[in-house]
């Protein structure tokens, strides 16, 4: 037949000369949009919002009016919509793909949790309104404080640190009050701190004026337990371990770790960063743990928000709770909740908080997230969370352990950590490696963290992942070593080739900081 | 013989008179990577061996200078501050960090020469 | 469960591929002393109905500003914030992302921070802004220790007018990290403080909050001058950020740190946080900041771009010698104050801080005429502290009886300091109608 559709569309795939990879005239590729900074697209004149000029007011403010030009750029609503959505659209998110960054805990975010915390009633209340009419908040955070208690089994806790590296600050701070309170803050100046720790601990301690003693690791990727009791003495404050580790292993000794540490009258702060892979199966009360900060933002799953806000609640144990920062709730024998705010309020209750840690009471958005996230799972929900998020790194490990180079042997914890012997000779490297997974559609995994072994990869892929996810991912993994052993290296050292960005220059950025947008330079008049 | 000297830090001090510059060595700025940044001591500082005498960074590390001898301070690379890719481009020589005002030449005893510091870089790879 | 997409089957065929056979199997390293078989004793999963039902209960029992006629300030303030901020801060791609540590696929994270750096410098009139605090009082705390950082001294003076809960903060890190600190006795409006005489060659900072926890405005150029002609710093604490579109910003008046709180744009109130601590400073000082910074580059083809940088202040590379512990920051919060900044503009920040400025005054003026009523300040931004003739906790609460949340008592953060005791510290902004300042005004007549 003939003449068929001459009219219309044609309906096979044209060839182009170009095989798609031109230089288009706005820079976009498709949906992949390029956008200037705000201040390119000011236009004096415009406004994103209307609001009418008051009058008939008295000015008060003296002297101190502002003169001139700020600099804000003068931008519409649409325009400002469209500039965030097409800045949103060179971000790669959970939502998108897996997201295996070890350490980091980056899980599905559920959004009736952004729902709860938008509620008015939690939303819309301020910090000092009169308690009594904000008697449902202080049952959140009381109710948030005990179901952190009991899935710790730790007595006392604090809300009010910011994030994971404040509540290590709150958790040491308890431990050096009660050293003081006991006459020894002198003599005790010493941290003990494992090599494969995340640098806030060692960053901890020395705010806290602490000589931060290094603990090296054994073979198997734990503490080296004779080389830690040889450091311990009567000068050691405090021990510092993340448990699970930083290698993605769960510390065998670690029951022989505090009884050795409160032998020595030390105390023991656990950095609760990986708790995520405990949680509902084990308390760390039951590991002779005196301190603990939890990391709401990642085993409870706020969302991460491109570099927070998080939310860092401590547990104490029965030694260190009464040092417990203000303000704290607690609930009246009426069934009301009274926050405590003052020293005096506290010693009336017969405690003797340290300090404060911050204005207000702490991050009560994450407060609510975090509970909704916790009534939702409930405690069969949670403990199935840990044993997931467990199967899931070991199935990755096994998985890949005839591909990638493990460091040690398994089983492992929520993550598995790999290094770059399996690279030897390949002209590849774990950054480039990495690069390349971008390209394939995948956030990296954590490099080159912990410390301990050489090119480290860790990955955590979270009990969030379905087995096709993971499964995809492990094939992805396999076809990346494969070709980076069979010489494929221009597959990695260029990497990402199809990312919104190429590798970018951090030397020229670190060498001469732009760190913020300056208005172009008026042209030279013409001498 | 070479009057230049070198310690297991990666510092090397070549002595003129009683005048010490000191620098890190090629080895040393290999391994650091593209140097973004250098902090020098105020002119006039005693240093004892083995003082930081200097910062240097990469983008991802950031390094303590010790100083392999004790003495004053008389000199720093201003160049390398203002340029501290001058650090990569000639590391043993324009990329040198302090001056110093010798107190102790026996110091200079215990550190190593230029064949005993190649073989101590050798085996490290 | 609703959230884990493994099934009993993935299960096991996963254990047999790992080679164990239960999942016990892989905790088989946690000593048998913490081994727990049953679940712990809390009640077991709900669904989403449940989950609203319980919390929805829970936030009933809390009375939101927006339902009534609302007046409380100090350090967290209550303003209109436009639809698509919330709309756009909900986007996956910006809720659902990690700190942008691999800048080829974070460019939207990384350009958003580097215009909220940009615009908090030009609002503070300062040279240089980082990504983010917690918070204004946990970024001044910061702001002190990088004071003893630059001048190598160990001294701070706080002004007795610095929100006292700040002063907490900052008291408790010196203490604990060993510093000297003077905290100047309560400054009420009106009466001068005289911080200069207490700067001497051991003095690293002064800090001055403006406007004060009472509300009043201060001119730093004289403090300045007397804090550097000791060699030491003038630290400018500005929780009420919306005042510096009508009010002369610190960095025009000579203070080399400026700390702020960010919560006013873009943040609801949210019971105290998350909030948004802003940070700037001189360019000289840069490397003593804490906090990360986002900068300029460009890519491997030469098209501009963003990375974090001089990252090697920060405590994943230096460790032990850090400028500070801070890692998660206010990433989100910093998105809204910079899309709500956008959509202000230049114009509508201005106006915005002039209709919160006239608010306050024609409160000011209404609750003055109310018997026995005396307004302390003499130049105030959108708060302002009142005396009552009875102590104010009783008028406080008396006022919520009535349906009016009319403030803060001062005597809430300040306990036990008697001139403060029938002091009311007031806030009006555009949320504030003229029906709810009539409301405020014959309330108050009714509970005096």
């Amino acid at each position: 037949m003939s003449g068929m559709n001459r009219q219309g569309r044609p309906t096979s795939i044209a060839n182009t000369a170009h095989g798609g990879t031109h230089n288009t005239f706005t820079g976009n590729k498709a949906l992949e949009l390029e956008e200037a900074l705000l201040f390119e697209i000011d236009n004096p004149g415009a406004c994103g919002v209307d609001l009418d000029e008051p009058e008939g007011y008295t000015s008060r403010l003296g002297n101190l009016a502002r003169q001139g030009r700020i600099g804000l750029p003068s931008v519409s609503e649409p325009e400002v919509v469209r500039h965030f959505v097409r800045l949103s659209s060179k971000n790669y998110s959970i939502d998108a793909g897996l997201y295996p960054l070890g350490s980091c805990t980056m899980k599905h975010n559920p959004r009736l949790n952004e729902k709860m915390a938008r509620l008015p009633g939690f939303g819309d209340v301020h910090p000092l309104q009169p308690q009594k009419t904000v008697q449902g908040a202080l049952e959140l955070m009381y109710e948030l404080g005990h179901w952190l208690k009991e899935l710790t089994g730790m007595p006392g806790v604090t809300l009010s640190p910011k994030a994971g590296a404040h509540g290590e600050l709150c958790g040491m701070m308890a431990i050096r009050a009660a050293l003081i309170a006991r006459g020894e803050d002198e003599s005790r100046s010493r941290v003990l701190v494992p090599e494969s720790a995340h640098g806030t601990n060692p960053a901890t301690a020395a705010l806290l004026g602490y000589k931060v003693d290094a603990i090296p690791a054994n073979a198997e990727g734990r503490v080296d337990l004779e080389a830690f009791k040889a450091k311990l003495g009567p000068d050691v404050a405090a021990i510092m371990l993340t448990n699970p580790n930083t290698c993605g292993l769960f510390e065998r000794d670690i029951v022989e770790i505090a009884r050795a540490v409160h032998e020595a009258g030390a105390y023991f702060y656990c950095d609760g960063a990986n708790f995520n892979a405990i949680v509902g199966r084990v308390r760390p009360g039951d590991l002779g743990i005196d301190a603990m900060h939890i990391n709401l933002h990642k085993t409870f799953s706020t969302p991460h928000g491109g570099g927070g806000p998080g939310a860092g609640p401590v547990v104490f144990s029965e030694a260190l709770a009464p040092f417990a920062p203000l303000p704290y709730v607690v609930k009246e024998k009426d069934g009301s909740f009274r926050l405590v705010e003052s020293e005096a309020d506290a010693k009336a209750d017969g405690t003797t908080p340290f300090g404060r840690m911050t204005a207000f009471h702490g991050q009560m958005g994450m407060f609510t997230r975090a509970l909704s996230y916790m009534l939702s799972h409930g405690s069969d929900g949670l403990r199935q969370v840990a044993e997931d998020s467990v199967l899931n790194a070991n199935y990755v490990l096994a998985s890949l352990k005839d591909d990638l180079s493990p460091s040690f042997e398994g089983p492992c914890m929520h993550e598995a950590l790999f290094d770059d012997r399996f690279l030897k000779g390949t002209g590849v490297e774990t950054l480039d490696f990495a690069k390349a997974m971008i390209d394939e559609g995948y956030h990296p995994m954590t490099m080159y963290f912990p410390l301990v072994v050489h090119g480290a990869l860790l990955i955590e892929p979270t009990e969030t992942e379905s087995k096709q996810s993971v499964d995809l991912f492990i094939a992805t993994l396999k076809d990346l070593a494969r070709a980076a052993k069979s010489n494929d290296k221009a597959r990695f050292t260029g990497a990402p080739h199809m990312a919104p960005r190429r590798r970018l220059d951090e030397t020229a950025a670190a060498r001469k900081p732009v760190l913020k947008w300056s208005p172009p330079a008026p042209a030279q008049a013409a001498e | 013989m070479s009057d230049i000297r070198f310690t297991d830090q990666h510092e090397w001090v070549r002595v003129d008179a009683d005048i010490a510059t000191i620098g890190i060595t090629d080895y040393a700025q290999e391994q650091l990577g593209d140097v973004v940044f250098v902090e020098l001591p105020e002119v006039g500082k005693e240093l004892a061996a083995g003082d930081e005498a200097a910062v240097v960074e990469s983008v991802k590390a950031a390094s303590e200078v010790y100083s392999p001898v004790s003495g004053e301070v008389v000199d720093v690379n201003g160049e390398i501050e203002a340029t501290p890719a001058g650090v990569n481009e000639d590391a043993m020589g324009d990329g040198w960090f302090v001056k110093l005002r010798l107190t102790d030449p026996s110091e200079l005893d215990k550190l190593m020469d230029e064949a005993a510091y190649a073989e101590f870089v050798a085996s490290l790879e | 469960m609703r959230y884990l997409p493994l099934t009993e089957t993935d299960r096991r065929e996963m254990l047999g591929v790992i080679g164990v056979k239960s999942v016990d199997d892989l905790f088989r390293d946690v000593p048998e002393s913490a081994w727990r078989d049953g679940l712990v004793d809390l009640p077991r999963r709900k669904g989403e109905l449940e989950v609203e039902r319980i919390l929805g209960r829970m936030a009933g029992k809390n009375v939101a500003a927006g339902s009534v006629p609302f007046f409380v300030g100090a350090g967290a303030y209550r303003h209109h914030v436009p639809a698509s901020v919330d709309h756009l801060i909900q986007r996956s791609e910006f809720l659902t992302s990690y700190t942008p540590y691999q800048p080829e696929i974070t460019q939207g994270t990384l350009q958003y921070l580097f215009e909220f750096q940009t615009m908090v410098a030009m609002i503070t009139g300062m040279d240089v802004a980082n990504a983010s605090m917690y918070d204004g009082s946990t970024g001044c705390g910061e702001a002190v220790l990088m004071a003893h950082r630059v001048t190598k001294r160990r001294k701070a003076v706080l002004s007795g007018s610095l929100h006292p809960q700040y002063a907490e903060v900052v008291k408790n890190l010196s203490d604990f990290a060993d510093y000297e600190l003077e905290i100047m006795p309560p400054a009420l409006p009106g009466k001068a403080e005289d911080i200069a005489s207490r700067i001497c060659d051991k003095t690293s900072c002064v800090v001055i909050q403006t406007p004060d926890f009472f509300g009043e405005l201060h001119d730093l150029r004289a403090i300045a001058e007397a804090a550097h002609a000791k060699g030491a710093l003038l630290i400018a604490v500005v929780p009420e950020i919306l005042s510096l579109g009508a009010v002369t910003p610190p960095g025009e008046m000579g203070a080399d740190i400026v700390v702020g709180e960010g919560q006013s744009i873009g943040n609801g109130l949210n019971f105290g946080g998350p909030y948004v601590g802003l940070f700037a400073t001189r360019e000289k000082y840069v490397r003593q900041m804490p906090g990360r910074l986002c900068g300029e580059t460009v890519d491997a083809d030469g098209n501009r771009g963003f990375v974090l940088t001089l990252s090697t202040r920060e405590q994943h590379i230096r460790r032990e010698k850090a400028t500070s512990n801070i890692c998660t920051n206010s990433g989100l919060c910093c998105l809204a104050f910079t899309i709500h900044m956008s959509l202000l503009g230049e114009e509508g920040y201005k106006r915005l801080a002039r209709i919160n400025h006239a608010a306050a005054s024609n409160l000011a003026d209404r609750l003055a005429k109310v018997p026995g009523v005396e307004i302390l300040n003499r130049n105030f931004f959108n708060e302002f502290t009142l005396r009552t003739p009875k102590p104010a906790v009783e008028v406080v609460d008396a006022l919520a009886d009535k349906g009016v949340i009319g403030g803060v008592r001062a005597s809430r953060l300040l306990p036990g300091v008697k001139e403060v005791e029938d002091l009311l510290i007031v806030a009006s902004t555009e949320i504030n109608t003229e029906e709810d300042r009539a409301a405020y005004e014959a309330a108050l007549r009714e509970v005096l």
